[in-house]
């Protein structure tokens, strides 16, 4: 029998945090650490939004772009958040999740042998993603001694002739780093220099705790180069609805829905119904709950400090990014023994890119009680292991 | 940070200084003295406990008593409410719009004592028109808090 298999699909390496996953859901008593979505459940009122849509007998596809109402909101949003003007006409894609504006956002601009710029470490679909829309990923090592953000030296080495899209994924999963206006401010002006479009994948932007989130798009000749990237997931706690979009200039916009449409028609429509509420009435519950993440962050920071593990100040979405490169082990070595001796998870760096080695990913979408216990292992880990060091 | 210190201390007020203190992103000293200012305030009126006596083996009977009343000349309602609010098995009392006056929240050891107090003290007061008795069967949700919620994290294993 012939070998069926996708050469392009078989040699794409598998995400580095199920392997380790597997070994959690077995163990009992073990804490994780490791999840990367909110612990809180969708506010009641957006649920119940979902239960009338239901009600109301509202189960059938909605147009390919998304409700009229809900890509009305969207635009509202944007325009309330960010001061930027999106047409709800025809500038604005519902899709399954961020993660689906990613997969044909990325296709519909690429061509064979494009490169896609990817800083890492960041979120594990942008690479296979880029590959399978034919691209070549070109890989950024952010530093942390940048606190992970994107340089613009860093930038200017990695552009090449064929470089036609920069994946800019901040706040930042894994490392929790933003970027700030100044920051974006020089990206911006070498992607104009140099015409590139910048994927800028906002997911976590409502929650970041120094300043209010700003979008790359919102910078004077960013908007028209530009695929804005959010979704409902992990600002509404709305993971299982599966809801995201994507803003962009009509042309992007308009192949974008193509693919979307042949692949996947529409996005949930119940979750669309419950969306129109959560942009309407859900401002509250985004700041109960950032409030709510901030002050888990502020915890991690004093304890991580307490027992003297070095750690960037990280002020967006629910992660910490604490360095471990002083035990002399590798992130996995490090993250597998302290899951077999203390019983918790979290996940190495290395999961988000070859940059994360030396690093952990810790997540705070738990409960305070949680990362208490948590913590209080962890501190007895480093300890024993500076113990046998010396 | 006033609203935030508050909306901590509401769901747990027995959370010590050095925490607040880290939570809030601030030191010690600002949350002692944020502290004692609301407390001279008014703001912070008491630091209780919320019990679930249903699993207690200790009998508690809550009645909910909506009482109409006179108001009398000068002093509105606030004359015969604190007539009400000095009896010490009275939780609580409020001012109502609508169909009636006063609600009046009262604990007991048993339906009977409800009643007793009802009859004998409530109706006997000369301002009061009329009551109309209420008794709680079961508490879902008090203080907004979910009585009796199994918490578990039912987030499954996911990649990435």
């Amino acid at each position: 029998m012939r070998n069926f298999l996708s050469e392009k699909v078989v040699g794409l390496k598998p995400s580095g945090i199920r392997k380790f996953f597997d070994i959690v859901s077995e163990m009992k008593d073990a804490i994780s650490l490791g999840v990367g979505e909110p612990d809180f459940d969708t506010p009641w009122h957006i649920r119940d939004e979902g239960i009338y849509a239901f009600e109301r007998g509202k189960t059938f596809y909605t147009s390919n772009a998304g409700l009229k109402d809900l890509r009305a909101e969207i635009s509202n949003y944007i325009k309330r958040t960010q001061g930027i003007s999106y047409n709800s006409d025809n500038e604005i894609l519902v899709t399954v999740g961020g993660s689906e504006a990613i997969d044909i956002g990325l296709r519909a601009v690429i061509n064979d042998g494009d490169e896609v710029i990817i800083p890492q470490p960041s979120y594990v679909s942008y690479e296979p993603c880029a590959i399978l829309a034919g691209a070549k990923p070109v890989i950024i090592n952010l530093k942390a001694e940048n606190e992970f953000r994107l340089t613009p030296e860093e930038l200017l080495n990695a552009i090449t002739e064929k470089t036609k899209v920069l994946v800019l994924p901040y706040p930042n999963n894994p490392t929790g780093a933003i970027m700030e206006r100044s920051d974006l401010e020089k990206i911006a002006k070498i992607a104009i220099e140099k015409d590139i479009l910048v994927m800028s994948d906002e997911i976590y932007a409502a929650l970041t705790y120094k300043q209010k989130h700003v979008s790359i798009a919102s910078i004077e000749g960013m908007k028209e180069r530009t695929i804005l990237i959010n979704g409902f997931s992990k600002a509404y706690a709305m993971t299982g609805w599966r809801l995201g979009y994507a803003c962009a200039p009509a042309q992007i916009i308009k192949q974008m829905t193509k693919i979307h449409q042949f692949a996947i028609m529409c996005a949930p429509t119940t979750s669309q119904y419950a969306a129109v509420e959560a942009l309407k009435n859900g401002d509250e519950d985004v700041e109960k709950m950032r409030q709510a993440y901030n002050q888990r962050r502020r915890f991690l920071m004093n304890a991580f400090k307490n027992m003297n593990l070095e750690c960037f100040e990280p002020f967006g979405a629910f992660y910490v990014f604490p360095c471990i490169k002083e035990f002399g082990m590798t992130s996995e070595e490090f993250a597998t023994k302290f899951l077999m001796e203390e019983k918790v998870a979290v996940v190495p760096g290395t999961a988000f890119g070859d940059c994360g080695e030396g690093f952990l990913r810790i997540s705070y979408a738990y409960s305070l009680e949680n990362l208490k216990i948590a913590i209080s292992r962890l501190e007895r880990f480093v300890s024993k292991l500076r113990n046998s060091k010396s | 940070m006033r609203e935030e210190l508050l909306s901590i201390i509401e769901k747990n007020s027995r959370i010590d200084f050095s925490e607040l203190a880290i939570l809030l992103g601030t030191t010690e000293d600002v949350v002692l003295d944020e502290l004692s200012k609301l407390e001279n305030e008014g703001i912070i009126c008491g630091y209780h406990t919320l019990i679930n006596w249903e699993k207690t083996s200790i009998e508690k009977v809550t009645g909910l008593i909506e009482v109409k009343v006179t108001p009398q000349r000068g002093r509105g309602f606030d004359n015969i409410a604190e007539r009400i609010y000095n009896y010490p098995e009275v939780k609580a009392v409020y001012l109502i719009s609508g169909g009636y006056d006063l609600l009046v929240i009262l604990e007991e050891k048993s339906l009977k004592e409800i009643a007793n107090f009802v009859s004998d003290k409530l109706s006997t007061l000369d301002s009061v028109l009329s009551t109309a008795t209420h008794f709680i069967l079961k508490k879902y949700k008090d203080h907004g808090t979910i009585l009796n919620k199994e918490t578990k994290d039912e987030r499954e294993v996911i990649t990435p």
